[in-house]
């Protein structure tokens, strides 16, 4: 601690921040400012959610109406459109590219990239990330990253189609698929440029956190954002590497001829040489990531949701304590859960059994949390503001996608709705859209903080919020039924034979809802792009919060406050709090007390 | 049907549409204060929507229940799967019950206590005894789920030799399945792909005696009653065997035989006459014959009524056709099983008529 205190009291007479000379290149590109690098993440986040959500809406079209001859289609996909009729081949590409933007492009990156950049500085009061300069090449790693992914859809034999799962043998052998040739080096590649990012920005989140907190700022103190960022970032750590060497395994598989995921294969007309892989083992590697990394998506979610929904309830979180206490357990259990996904896959079924009792472990803290979330807003005074919309629509997807998960964990009910449309509904909704809304508050909530001093619209945020909310359950609701009805997931059309010809009334429904809800993102990005520029001054502190980053200077410095930096006294939740006499709030006429202010003579110390 | 939901969606739409103009309505009031920061106006008009939306999630759920219940699978085909269906029955209700109550009290506390100037929130930070109850409630709930659902789980996985089953091999590729009987023996020779050659796409050992009277088909038959037990290969990428009627799915593994035991307990003739499979036959074939009637106008050929017949599909992704990976299952009495297979070729005689 006292080499912390040196460094502040260091920093603390540096005050003439404003002498750095900016050029536009170290301002805008290559910055190593941690609201620039957040600000890159969200951008560059977004602009690959609007391609991932655009395959989504091609394949929705296909779907819903597999006869039909979409021009869209000639425009977009060139020779896999010709004559407006998709080729099944892009149809595996677009599932395939579209998953892996979306899980590991928008909802990692954009999300934990963008908030844990912008958040933790300023709300555990520091000055800057640890490191500056390895955020600053963790961003752009990340950005190589998204430019190969996004090359790979110019590839002559096409993307990678194996799914964003990529099981091998499919993704190893071009053989079996022409998106595992070019498409799959290129997937690879960016995946492991990816991780390379991902644990750069991770080990500097968990630096920052345990060691650059301001005086004062115990880990008890800490907002449950920091909290959620601070373990998204060690499950990370813990899981990525893993991905990495399952990642560098296929690369060899697929080019040095080794047999570490192959085994007996006779393809195309041949007998291949490798003998003694098994892809099961890939499916275990792969997994002890991808599940810690649903986590990985929805804890920064969380998180958000939770600091959001006490703000706007003018109410201390329900059981600070507890929801920590249940972060920490979805954290450590989500590392020994990997199993379900592969309950038949081939593997012991003794072991299936073990990994369904830890799953359904996992949906106690859940519950928990769903419990406090839902007291938080009882006896409140909520503040409907577009943020606190998203987040309660969070918690009631988060609610309807988590209570299906406790069919899919159990192993007995999965052997039948394993690789269905139910699995589809049931992650988009607990993860996909849930954690889409979290970042989507955060976005309404801290845009104030992101451009200084701007606020995004209030009466498009609330179409925007409500019409994404009906489509979101439209797409998503009616999907169960799909799964329900035995309809395997990632096929191309459900009509080349005639027992699910009865899901098509099913399919029109959810891609009307698609268009409905892709439509009106539109809105959205008008009403952030205009609100960049164009936005309403806000007040300092406009949503009367208690965290830190609303004493921060407004207008962007480097250090973030021009004085010292601020101690902090009390937790973030002190809403509402009456004086002992319970005749006024403990600073009269105020129903928040910032972290900074100091106890009050006329106040009962809570232990918080 | 068809025409129900176009309206569905489009009333759906107008409600939304009136929703907007009502917030624009309210919203366009005169403003105290910051003009996007929430006013005590918004908290009602936003507190009003949230039980509007309320009504969505529920309507939604009846709707849905309402138009597509005939679209489920039917009744399982198995003996173990009658198992399956009862806990998914139990885990259904119980979810449906925790997500109406939840979703309700969630979407009411942010209506009824929507924020206006006199309201004050009451500071609640914590509460162990409330905390402790909704910890223990799930843990005992999914206790008992977890109990039921491993004992069903290990029922069925574990396969008890002395019922001796009925052994059939099926055989994987892209894109398309084939089945391998052990004949007389009931003993599958001993297969790989490296001998794969000529007539002998499976690959069996031709110097295995356990081999000769094997038998390779393209439709699967199988005895009604008697227990199978399915042994599962794939000769080029991972395939899952997925027969949704018999409730039962394994991957099938290059490099690696899995296996999935069940008994058939309903035969194809008297599945065809349940009332769910009538009814989803009779969906089935409307929608063919509106079908027809357009290709006929267009000068082809219409299409052929469709009649229910058991499937297994592949459901792990294997390449371009995956979605037209499918194959026939048969069930039906011992005697049509036995007449039926006597027909097959063995695959010694297949091999020596190749030479």
């Amino acid at each position: 601690m006292s080499a912390n205190a040196q460094i502040h009291a260091v920093e603390d007479n540096h005050d003439d921040h404003g002498h750095h000379k900016q050029t536009f290149v170290t301002k805008y590109i290559f910055s190593t400012d941690h609201k620039m690098i957040s600000k890159q993440y969200m951008i560059t986040g977004i602009f690959m959610g609007v391609i991932g959500i655009l395959m989504s809406l091609f394949f929705r079209l296909q779907l819903a109406w597999p006869d039909h001859k979409f021009t869209i289609f000639e425009i977009f996909l060139g020779k896999w459109g010709e004559d407006g009729v998709m080729d099944p081949s892009v149809y595996l590409a677009l599932v395939t590219i579209h998953g892996t933007i979306m899980v590991f492009f928008v909802l990692t990156a954009g999300l934990s990239g963008t908030f844990s950049n912008l958040l933790i500085p300023l709300q555990i009061g520091a000055r800057d990330m640890a490191s500056g300069f390895l955020n600053m090449v963790s961003y752009w790693l990340f950005f190589i990253s998204s430019m190969i992914m996004l090359s790979s859809l110019f590839v002559e034999a096409g993307p990678a189609s194996a799914g964003w799962t990529i099981y091998p043998p499919l993704s190893a052998l071009p053989q079996a698929i022409p998106g595992s040739g070019m498409g799959m080096n290129l997937w690879l590649i960016a995946m492991a440029i990816f991780i390379a990012s991902s644990l750069l920005g991770s080990l500097n989140f968990i630096v920052t956190v345990l060691n650059l907190r301001t005086k004062g700022m115990s880990m008890t103190r800490l907002p449950l954002t920091i909290w959620s960022f601070f373990l998204t970032a060690i499950i990370g750590v813990v899981s990525f590497p893993v991905l990495f060497s399952a990642v560098l395994m296929l690369i060899m598989d697929r080019s040095f001829g080794t047999s570490f995921f192959l085994s007996d294969i006779y393809i195309a007309g041949e007998v291949l040489h490798h003998q003694g892989g098994s892809p099961v083992l890939f499916e275990h590697l792969f997994w002890f990531l991808g599940h810690p990394e649903v986590y990985i998506v929805i804890l920064p979610a969380m998180g958000i949701v939770s600091e959001i929904m006490a703000t706007n309830s003018r109410k201390p979180i329900f059981g600070y304590r507890a929801m920590v206490a249940s972060l920490l357990a979805i954290a450590f259990l989500s590392t020994i859960v990997w199993g379900h996904h592969m309950f038949i896959s081939g593997m012991n079924p003794f072991l299936g059994s073990v990994f369904t009792f830890t799953t359904l472990l996992i949906a106690i803290p859940s519950a928990v949390k769903s419990f406090n979330w839902i007291t938080t807003l009882w006896r409140g005074k909520l503040q409907m503001n577009v943020a606190m919309l998203w987040s309660i629509g969070f918690v009631s997807t988060f609610i309807t996608g988590g209570l299906t998960g406790i069919i899919m964990g159990d192993s007995a009910l999965d052997i039948n709705i394993h690789d269905t449309y139910f699995i589809v509904a049931h992650f988009h909704l607990v993860m996909g859209i849930s954690a889409a809304y979290g970042f989507i508050a955060g976005v309404y909530h801290w845009f104030p903080i992101m451009f200084e001093g701007r606020m995004m619209n209030k009466k498009l945020g609330y179409i925007h919020f409500w019409v994404t909310a009906i489509g979101a359950y439209g797409i998503f609701f009616p999907m169960h039924f799909v799964g329900l009805a035995g309809l395997p997931r990632r096929y191309y059309t459900n009509t080349a034979f005639p027992y699910f010809d009865d899901l098509h009334d099913i399919n029109v429904v959810m891609t009307i809802f698609a268009i409905m809800t892709i439509a009106v993102q539109v809105v959205f990005l008008y009403n952030f792009i205009h609100s960049m520029f164009y936005g309403k001054m806000a007040p300092k502190n406009p949503w009367n919060a208690n965290t830190l980053e609303w004493t921060a200077e407004r207008k962007h410095i480097h250090g973030n406050w021009d004085g010292p930096i601020p101690h902090v006294h009390r937790w973030p939740y002190d809403y509402s709090k009456l004086n002992k006499d319970e005749t006024d709030f403990v600073i009269p006429g105020q129903d928040f007390i910032p972290q900074y202010v100091p106890l009050q003579d006329n106040e009962d110390e809570l232990d918080h | 049907m068809t025409a129900f939901l176009v309206i569905l969606v489009i009333l759906l739409f107008l409600i939304a549409v009136w929703q907007i103009k009502r917030i624009f309505q309210l919203a366009q009031t005169k403003v105290v204060g910051h003009a996007d920061i929430a006013t005590d106006k918004d908290n009602n008009s936003q507190g009003y929507l949230m039980m509007g939306f309320l009504a969505f999630i529920y309507i939604l759920t009846i709707v849905s229940f309402w138009l597509w219940y005939d679209t489920l699978l039917p009744e399982s085909g198995s003996e173990h799967g009658s198992e399956i269906d009862n806990l998914m029955l139990i885990s259904m209700i119980l979810i449906f019950f925790v997500g109406i109550i939840t979703q309700g009290v969630l979407h009411y506390f942010a209506f009824i206590y929507r924020g206006n100037k006199v309201a004050r929130a009451t500071f609640y930070a914590d509460n162990d005894k409330l905390e402790f109850i909704w910890t223990i409630i799930p843990v005992i709930t999914l206790a008992g789920l977890i109990i039921y659902g491993l004992f069903t789980w290990t029922d069925i996985m574990n396969v008890d030799k002395d019922d001796d089953p009925l052994i059939v091999e099926l055989y994987a590729q892209q894109f398309n399945w084939k089945a391998r009987y052990g004949g007389n023996d009931n003993t599958l020779g001993e297969a790989n792909v490296r001998l794969i050659k000529g007539v002998n796409v499976l690959g069996v050992d031709p110097a295995d005696p356990n081999g000769k009277d094997d038998k390779v088909v393209t439709e699967l038959h199988l005895p009604v009653g008697r227990k199978v037990l399915i042994k599962m290969r794939s000769q080029d990428v991972l395939h899952s065997a997925y027969m949704p009627h018999f409730r039962a799915q394994m991957n099938c593994v290059p490099g690696m035989i899995t296996q999935f035991a069940f008994t058939p307990s309903v035969t194809t003739e008297d599945m065809r006459l349940t009332d769910h499979v009538i009814n989803k036959v009779d969906n089935i074939n409307k929608i063919r014959r509106e079908k027809s009637e357009e290709l006929q106008a267009m000068g082809d050929e219409p299409l052929d009524p469709y009649e229910f017949d058991y499937l297994v599909l592949c459901n792990k992704i294997c390449g371009i056709s995956h979605y037209n990976m499918q194959m026939k299952i048969i069930v039906e009495s011992e005697e049509d099983y036995k007449a039926w297979l006597a027909e097959q070729p063995t695959l010694a005689e297949q091999l020596s008529k190749e030479n």
